[in-house]
């Protein structure tokens, strides 16, 4: 426990150094909800049955958020250690492997529940959304987010092989899930290809769970269709963890 | 009491052996210097010691333990030091220290270390910031922290000018004095000549010698005699160079040998003879 809290003071300063990763994962989807917000918060979207929307931005933009931060910024930046020989180099330290994992990860829990945090006061303060009130839900909804892509997140390191090709490959990814998944906008108007394509994305049924329980006051278990594609993700990202986690470079020789 | 103890050890890839088989033991207290061209096995060898590669036959016993079975008491008595930097590019040199102490139960005071690895002007600086000099002596100062008995080094001083070689030269030294066992991978001569007690040269995943510096020139290499006779340069290796010099001086018949030299083998004579370079 004194190891984790330790692990997790180190990591909580390590993001916060990273001007480049902060932005990226931390203000960009704050900025973009600021953005949107301004040029259509106040029109009513029809397609989701009339509701306003700088709501449903709202809501999207924690799905974005969790993404950004636990899925690509995660991501990212276990591949730059792993290659730089970081995560080798604890290796060898009396560091439990298990309690460094769970180090970065609460630290990543904690970014993004200030950006959730940050994201609905904006929202409260510029665009008169009201905070939800299912707060348990939203708490249980935030937390299997983090966890689910955290897990998609570790998983994808193994498959990323260069510290080069980490940002690249892992934007390549999380960018267009985010727009197909319909977190700026609503899916409903989408062709039917990308319907199909946004229909498997966990990111799809993360933000229909953010905004069953932000905009419409659901409890969390009101869709475990929802809950259940989310959680199959997040398997799929631990089996693939385990499988290709990696702590030392790619060898040179 | 010996701190490593190596019998038979073997690594393959594949189909391809990379060590082939060998033995050596390390004192406490002791520098043990591996010494060898690229891709003679010394990085893998030393990797099966620290625990990140598993062996493929062989016994290792590191500090009494089979690395491939150690945990954190273990780990608590190690300090490494990889092949290449591996330190986190914004923190500081003294928060970098303070990040990996905190790793362990019982860690060295930063501010010691600071001085002990030079960079005292340097202790607010982001790592970033560092020469590649600098960045080196973080690695050797975060492989001290815990305070380790046993100290990996491999290829500590790669890349360095002559003076930053000399300066890390004194901190190994140093580690020395405090009784601290050392093994020490590289390819500089002399280094190995300067700081190893012992020294072994690895060559295609064997060693073909072992001992001391001052054994390993005295055993191994001939002595070179150099001298003029008319107009040309003479070149003459021997076991025996008093032998051979006393009858090159009654050959010579009272007169002067030109430009005589006698040169005894340095490590690098026996090296290069051994390895084939």
């Amino acid at each position: 426990m004194r190891l984790w809290i330790h692990e997790l003071r180190i990591e909580q300063l390590l993001f916060w150094r990273n001007r480049e990763a902060a932005f990226f994962t931390f203000f960009l989807p704050v900025i973009f909800f600021l953005i949107f917000g301004s040029v259509y918060g106040k029109d009513i979207i029809k397609k989701e049955g009339g509701i306003k929307a700088s709501a449903f931005l709202e809501a999207g933009m924690i799905g974005y958020g969790v993404a950004a931060t636990c899925f690509a910024g995660l991501g990212i930046t276990l591949v730059v250690r792993r290659e730089s020989g970081v995560l080798k180099r604890i290796r060898a330290t009396p560091l439990p492997p298990a309690t460094y994992i769970l180090g970065v990860l609460g630290s990543t829990f904690v970014v993004f529940m200030i950006e959730a945090f940050l994201i609905i006061a904006i929202g409260r303060t510029l665009f008169s959304v009201a905070v939800p009130n299912a707060l348990f839900s939203l708490l249980f909804v935030l937390a299997l987010g983090a966890l689910a892509f955290a897990a998609i997140g570790l998983g994808i390191t193994g498959l990323v092989r260069s510290s080069e090709g980490s940002s690249a490959v892992i934007n390549a990814v999380y960018l267009p899930m985010a727009i197909i998944s319909g977190t700026f906008f609503t899916p409903k108007g989408y062709p039917s290809f990308l319907r199909v394509i946004a229909d498997v994305l966990p990111l799809t049924h993360y933000t229909k769970l953010t905004r069953d329980v932000m905009i419409h006051n659901q409890h969390f278990w009101a869709d475990r269709g929802a809950i259940g594609v989310v959680a199959l993700w997040g398997a799929i990202g631990v089996v693939a963890a385990i499988r290709g986690f990696r702590w030392q470079p790619r060898e040179a020789t | 009491m010996s701190v490593i103890s190596v019998r038979g050890l073997r690594k393959s890839y594949g189909g391809n052996e990379a060590v082939r088989g060998i033995d050596f033991e390390i004192r406490a207290g002791e520098v043990f210097g591996l010494l060898g061209p690229n891709g003679a096995g010394k990085t893998t060898t030393i990797e099966i010691l620290e625990g990140y590669r598993d062996r493929s036959g062989g016994e290792v016993e590191v500090l009494g333990i089979d690395p491939q079975h150690a945990g954190r008491a273990w780990r608590e008595k190690l300090g490494v030091v990889l092949q290449s930097s591996s330190l986190y590019p914004n923190l500081t040199v003294r928060e970098s220290l303070r990040t990996f102490g905190g790793y362990y139960t019982r860690s060295r005071n930063v501010s010691e270390v600071i001085e002990i690895i030079g960079l005292g002007d340097k202790a607010d600086a982001r790592v970033r910031t560092l020469s590649g000099g600098q960045k080196r002596r973080l690695d050797l100062g975060i492989a001290l922290i815990g305070d380790p008995e046993l100290i990996f080094l491999d290829e500590p001083t790669t890349g360095f000018d002559p003076g930053a070689r000399r300066a890390a030269w004194e901190t190994i030294r140093n580690l020395r004095s405090l009784g601290k066992t050392i093994l020490l991978t590289t390819h500089y001569l002399d280094e190995a000549e300067q700081l190893a007690d012992r020294v072994a040269v690895l060559r295609g995943g064997e060693i073909v010698r072992e001992g001391s510096p001052a054994e390993l020139t005295s055993a191994s290499a001939e002595t070179e005699i150099r001298f003029r006779r008319n107009g040309s340069v003479i070149v003459e290796r021997t076991k025996e160079p008093t032998q051979r010099l006393h009858e090159l001086i009654h050959e010579a018949g009272g007169a002067e040998l030109d430009e005589l030299e006698v040169r005894r083998p340095t490590l690098e004579d026996v090296y290069l003879e051994l390895t084939g370079e």
